[in-house]
C-alpha cells in the first residue's frame, strides 16, 4: 500500500478491515451470536457499539493526562458505563420494540472487550482526534460483521431482509437460523470464507516474492 | 509492513515491565481527583440523557401499552391504569406513579368511544419451554371471560412454541374463555388450565397446540395466576369502573 | 517423517482381508433390502428421497475429496452408507430440496469438517438429520401413511416443493384420500400424544394397515445378523443398546404400567433398531475398546428411553446416538484394557496404543489416503 495515503485514513480502515473485531479478532462474540437473528438487530446494536465507542474513547483520551496508571480500568470503565447507559435511554426513546428485541445485550455493552481493549491499548496513548478515528473504525467494522451475520440469518430464517419479504409468501424458514446453534453455523461459514481469502492473497504474496 | 499498528503493539511491554520499572507511585490525592472528576463528568451526562429522553421513554411506553391493551379488547379507544391492593379496593395509578406495593396487581381498564367500560386487560407471566412467557388478556365484565389474548414478550422456539400468536385454534380457546368466581368471590370456580389437544371439555379449559404442549399449559398458568389474584378483588368493585372518570 | 519400524500391538495379530471399502461395500449391500423395502411401503416418493439424499452427499463428497481438504475416495462407499441411512430416517414425504440440505449439511459439517473417513466424531448422517431437524421441524414431524394406493405412480405432494418453498399440506391431500390426518403419525407420537400404543406384530413387521413407519424392524434385524456374522460390525454395540433400552424401559413399565408403555414398544417403534444396529456401530465414531462398547451402547439406551419419555419430543434415538459419540473418546480412555502380564495395581501410566479389536480396521491397513496438509509456512516470504 502506497505510505503516502494520509495517516487518519489507515487509522480509520485498521479496523474495519485488518483489524476487524468480529472476523479477524473474533472479538465481542457474545453480541455478535446473540442479537444478528435480523439485519435491523444488528445495524441497531453496532450502531449502539460504535457511538459507544468514539464517545468513550474520545474521553478517555481527553483524560489520559490525568489519569493515574493505578485507577485506569476503573476511570475507563465508569466512562463505557456512562455511555452505554445513555445509549440504553436513547434507544428506549426511538423503539421500544428494538429495545426489546436487543435486550439485555445493549446494557452488556459494557463488557465488551472490544472497548475496554480501545481504550487501554489506543485511546489512553493517543490525542482524542487519532482515538476517535480509530474507534470509529473499529465500530464500523463491528457493525460491518454484525450485519453480515444479520443478512445470512434473516434471509435464510424468515426469508426476508430489513423486513422486505425476498422469496414471497410460500418461503420456508430455516428455523435453525434464529436459533444460538444457526449464528454459529454463520459465523463459521463467514470465517471460512475469510480465511480462505487471506490464505490465497497469501499465497499470491508468496508465490510472487519467489520468482522475483 | 506498516508502522501503524505499533501503537497496539506497544501495550504488552508496557504491561509487562510496568512492575519492575522505575516509575513512581501517583499520589493518592491525584487518584482521588481523577476519579472524582471522572465521577462528575459521567453523572452529568447520564442526567442530561435521562432528562433529554423522559418524555419520548414515557411516550413510547404508554402508546406501547396501549396498543397490547387495544389489541386484546377491540373497541377499546382509551385506556386507564389501576392497581388491585393486596387488602381488596383498587386504586387509580396517576402518571408518574411507577412504583406498585408488593402482592397488589396491576390492571387496565379499557373505554370505548362513548366513555363506556369496554374491557378489563392484564398481564400474567408463567414458565414457557425456553423464558417466562408473558402475556396480556382481555376480560369481558358481562360473560365473565377472557375476549383475548396478546403475547407482550416470549422466547419460545420459533415454528413451534410461537405458534401461540399464529395458530387459529388455539386461538380460538381465548373467545369465551370462562373467569366466573365462587359464589363468596374468593377464587375462580374453575381454574384455568390448558388440557391436551383435542380433550377440551369446559368454557374454562384451554385445548393445547399438538406439539407445544409446554408453551400453551404456560399461557393457561399464566392466566390463571393473574386471574387468581385480580379477579376476587376486582369484580366487587366493578362498579367504579363502569364509566370514565 | 520418522515412520515407527516397528509397530507394536495386542493380540490378536491376525492379518485380515478386509479393507474399509470391502465393509463399507457390505454394508451398502445390507441397507438395499432395507431400501427396497422403505420403496414398497411408500412408493416413489420414498425412491425419490433416496436417490436425491445420496446423490447429494456423493456430490459433497466428491467436492472436499477433490479440493484436497477431506481424506478418503468416493469409491470407498461410506457416502453412499451415509446417504442410504439419512434418507431412511427421514419422512419419505420430506421435500426433495430439505433432503438435499440434509445430505451437504452430512459431509460437510459431519465428515469433511473434520477431516474426512475416519475422523469424524459425530455419526454424518445424523448430523445431517440433526440440522434439518432444527431447521423444518414441522417437516421432519410430517409422516404419511405407508402401503397408499397408488404410491408407485404418485408422489407424496410434500415431495416436490420448489427449493426454499414450504411444502404442500400433506393432510389435505390425505383428505381427498379418505383418510384421517392423524393416520400420518408415528406411533411413537401418537403414544405420545395421544396415549395409542400399536400392536407387537404390527410394529415389528410394519405390513398392516397404514401405520407411518420406517423398514420394519425385523427386516432391519436380519441384515444387522448378516453384517455381524461376517464380522462387518460388532455385535456389542446393538446388543447392548437393545439391552439397556428393554431395561430401562421395563424397569419403568414395573414401576407404574399406566403411564409408560411397556418395553416390547419402546425396542420396536421408531428408529431404535435402525439406530442401535446401522447408525450407533459407526466405527469411527464408536469406542473400539470391548468394555468401552458395552458402556457406549448401554449409554444409548438408556438415553433414548429417558429423552422419548421426559422431553418434548417422541424420538430420541438421534441424539442419543449423537451424545454418546461424543462421549466416546472418553469411554475409550477409561475403558482401557490391562496389557497382557501387568497387575490390576500396576496400571500403564500413559495411554498405550488402541487394542485392535476384530472388527475394528485401522486407517493403516484400509490404505487411506492421508489427508493432502496444505498449510502455509508460518511467516511469508520478505
Amino acid at each position: 500500500m502506497s505510505a503516502a495515503a494520509p495517516q487518519t485514513w489507515d487509522e480509520f480502515m485498521e479496523g474495519v478491515w485488518k483489524q476487524n473485531p468480529t472476523f479477524v479478532m473474533i472479538l465481542g462474540m457474545c453480541p455478535t451470536l446473540a442479537v444478528t437473528v435480523s439485519a435491523v438487530n444488528a445495524i441497531s446494536m453496532g450502531l449502539a457499539t460504535l457511538l459507544v465507542l468514539i464517545a468513550s474513547c474520545g474521553l478517555v483520551s481527553m483524560m489520559r493526562k490525568v489519569t493515574p496508571k493505578e485507577v485506569r480500568i476503573a476511570v475507563y470503565i465508569v466512562i463505557i458505563a456512562t455511555f452505554v447507559t445513555a445509549v440504553d435511554y436513547a434507544i428506549q426513546a426511538i423503539s421500544l420494540a428494538l429495545y426489546d428485541a436487543l435486550g439485555a445485550f445493549i446494557q452488556l455493552i459494557v463488557v465488551n472487550c472490544i472497548i475496554l481493549g480501545r481504550a487501554e491499548a489506543h485511546a489512553a496513548k493517543n490525542p482524542p482526534m487519532p482515538a476517535m478515528i480509530n474507534a470509529a473504525g473499529m465500530g464500523v467494522g463491528f457493525t460491518i460483521g454484525l450485519l453480515a451475520l444479520g443478512v445470512v440469518r434473516e434471509i435464510l430464517g424468515a426469508g426476508t431482509l430489513f423486513g422486505i419479504t425476498l422469496f414471497g409468501a410460500g418461503f420456508q424458514p430455516w428455523v435453525i437460523m434464529v436459533l444460538p446453534p444457526g449464528g454459529f453455523f454463520v459465523l463459521g461459514g463467514w470465517l471460512l470464507l475469510f480465511s480462505w481469502m487471506a490464505r490465497r492473497k497469501q499465497r499470491a504474496l508468496t508465490v510472487g516474492s519467489d520468482h522475483a | 509492513m506498516r508502522d501503524q499498528p505499533s501503537s497496539d503493539k506497544k501495550v504488552i511491554p508496557i504491561a509487562v515491565a510496568a512492575p519492575d520499572a522505575a516509575v513512581p507511585e501517583s499520589p493518592t490525592a491525584a487518584m482521588i481527583r481523577t476519579l472524582g472528576l471522572v465521577s462528575a463528568i459521567c453523572g452529568l451526562i447520564i442526567v442530561g440523557a435521562y432528562q433529554g429522553t423522559y418524555d419520548a421513554v414515557a411516550a413510547n411506553k404508554r402508546i406501547a401499552t396501549e396498543r397490547a391493551v387495544f389489541k386484546v379488547i377491540p373497541t377499546a379507544k382509551s385506556i386507564a391504569e389501576f392497581i388491585a391492593q393486596p387488602g381488596g379496593g383498587i386504586t387509580k395509578v396517576g402518571a408518574g406513579d411507577t412504583a406498585i406495593p408488593p402482592g397488589a396487581v396491576k390492571f387496565f381498564a379499557a373505554y370505548d368511544d362513548a366513555g363506556k367500560l369496554a374491557g378489563i386487560a392484564a398481564e400474567g407471566g408463567a414458565k414457557g419451554y425456553a423464558d417466562t412467557v408473558r402475556i396480556m388478556f382481555g376480560y369481558a365484565p358481562e360473560c365473565q371471560c377472557v375476549v383475548g389474548i396478546g403475547v407482550v414478550s416470549m422466547r419460545e422456539t420459533p415454528g413451534i412454541g410461537d405458534k401461540i400468536i399464529t395458530d387459529k385454534d388455539f386461538l380460538a380457546n381465548f373467545t369465551a374463555l370462562d373467569l366466573k368466581l365462587k359464589a363468596d368471590l374468593s377464587a375462580l370456580a374453575n381454574e384455568v388450565k390448558a388440557v391436551k389437544h383435542g380433550s377440551k371439555t369446559g368454557a374454562w379449559q384451554i385445548d393445547a397446540i399438538a406439539g407445544a404442549t409446554i408453551t400453551s399449559r404456560a399461557v393457561g398458568k399464566a392466566i390463571n395466576d393473574s386471574a387468581q389474584a385480580l379477579m376476587p378483588r376486582l369484580v366487587p368493585n366493578l362498579d367504579k369502573l363502569r364509566s370514565k372518570s | 517423517m520418522n515412520q515407527p519400524l516397528i509397530e507394536i500391538r495386542s493380540a490378536p495379530h491376525v492379518q485380515a482381508a478386509k479393507t474399509v471399502e470391502t465393509i463399507m461395500r457390505h454394508v451398502v449391500y445390507s441397507l438395499l433390502p432395507i431400501c427396497a423395502f422403505y420403496v414398497f411401503q411408500y412408493g416413489i416418493s420414498a425412491l425419490a428421497s433416496i436417490v436425491v439424499v445420496t446423490a447429494a452427499c456423493l456430490l459433497t463428497e466428491r467436492f472436499f475429496v477433490r479440493t484436497g481438504t477431506q481424506a478418503g475416495r468416493l469409491s470407498d462407499y461410506s457416502a453412499v452408507i451415509t446417504g442410504l441411512l439419512l434418507a431412511l430416517t427421514l419422512p419419505p414425504g420430506f421435500s426433495l430440496w430439505m433432503g438435499a440440505v440434509a445430505g451437504i449439511v452430512a459431509i460437510a459439517l459431519g465428515k469433511a469438517l473434520f477431516g474426512g473417513i475416519g475422523f469424524n466424531v459425530f455419526n454424518p448422517a445424523l448430523v445431517g438429520r440433526a440440522f434439518v431437524q432444527a431447521a423444518f421441524p414441522t417437516a421432519i414431524a410430517t409422516y404419511t401413511p405407508s402401503f397408499l394406493a397408488g404410491r408407485f405412480t404418485e408422489f407424496i405432494p410434500s415431495s416436490l416443493a420448489w427449493p426454499l418453498m414450504i411444502p404442500a399440506d400433506t393432510a389435505a391431500w390425505l383428505k381427498a384420500k379418505n383418510l384421517d390426518a392423524l393416520a400420518g403419525a408415528t406411533p411413537l407420537a401418537k403414544w405420545k400424544f395421544d396415549g395409542v400404543i400399536a400392536n407387537a406384530d404390527e410394529l415389528l413387521t410394519s405390513l398392516s394397515g397404514h401405520m407411518a413407519v420406517g423398514p420394519a424392524p425385523a427386516l432391519i434385524l436380519i441384515c444387522g445378523l448378516y453384517l455381524a456374522a461376517r464380522r462387518f460390525m460388532d455385535w456389542r454395540i446393538p446388543l447392548a443398546i437393545l439391552g439397556s433400552a428393554a431395561l430401562t424401559a421395563w424397569l419403568l413399565f414395573a414401576f407404574d404400567p399406566v403411564r409408560y408403555p411397556n418395553p416390547f414398544f419402546m425396542l420396536f417403534s421408531g428408529g431404535l433398531i435402525l439406530g442401535a444396529v446401522y447408525m450407533a456401530t459407526d466405527m469411527a465414531t464408536s469406542p473400539v475398546t470391548p468394555k468401552g462398547m458395552w458402556v457406549y451402547g448401554a449409554l444409548i439406551g438408556l438415553l433414548t428411553v429417558v429423552i422419548r419419555y421426559y422431553s418434548g419430543l417422541p424420538e430420541g434415538v438421534m441424539y442419543a446416538i449423537l451424545i454418546a459419540n461424543a462421549a466416546s473418546p472418553l469411554i475409550e480412555k477409561i475403558t482401557q484394557p490391562v496389557p497382557f502380564g501387568r497387575g490390576a495395581l500396576d496400571r500403564a501410566r500413559k495411554r498405550a496404543t488402541y487394542p485392535l479389536n476384530p472388527g475394528y480396521i485401522s486407517r493403516e491397513e484400509a490404505s487411506a489416503v492421508t489427508p493432502k496438509k496444505r498449510f502455509l509456512p508460518k511467516k511469508p516470504k520478505k
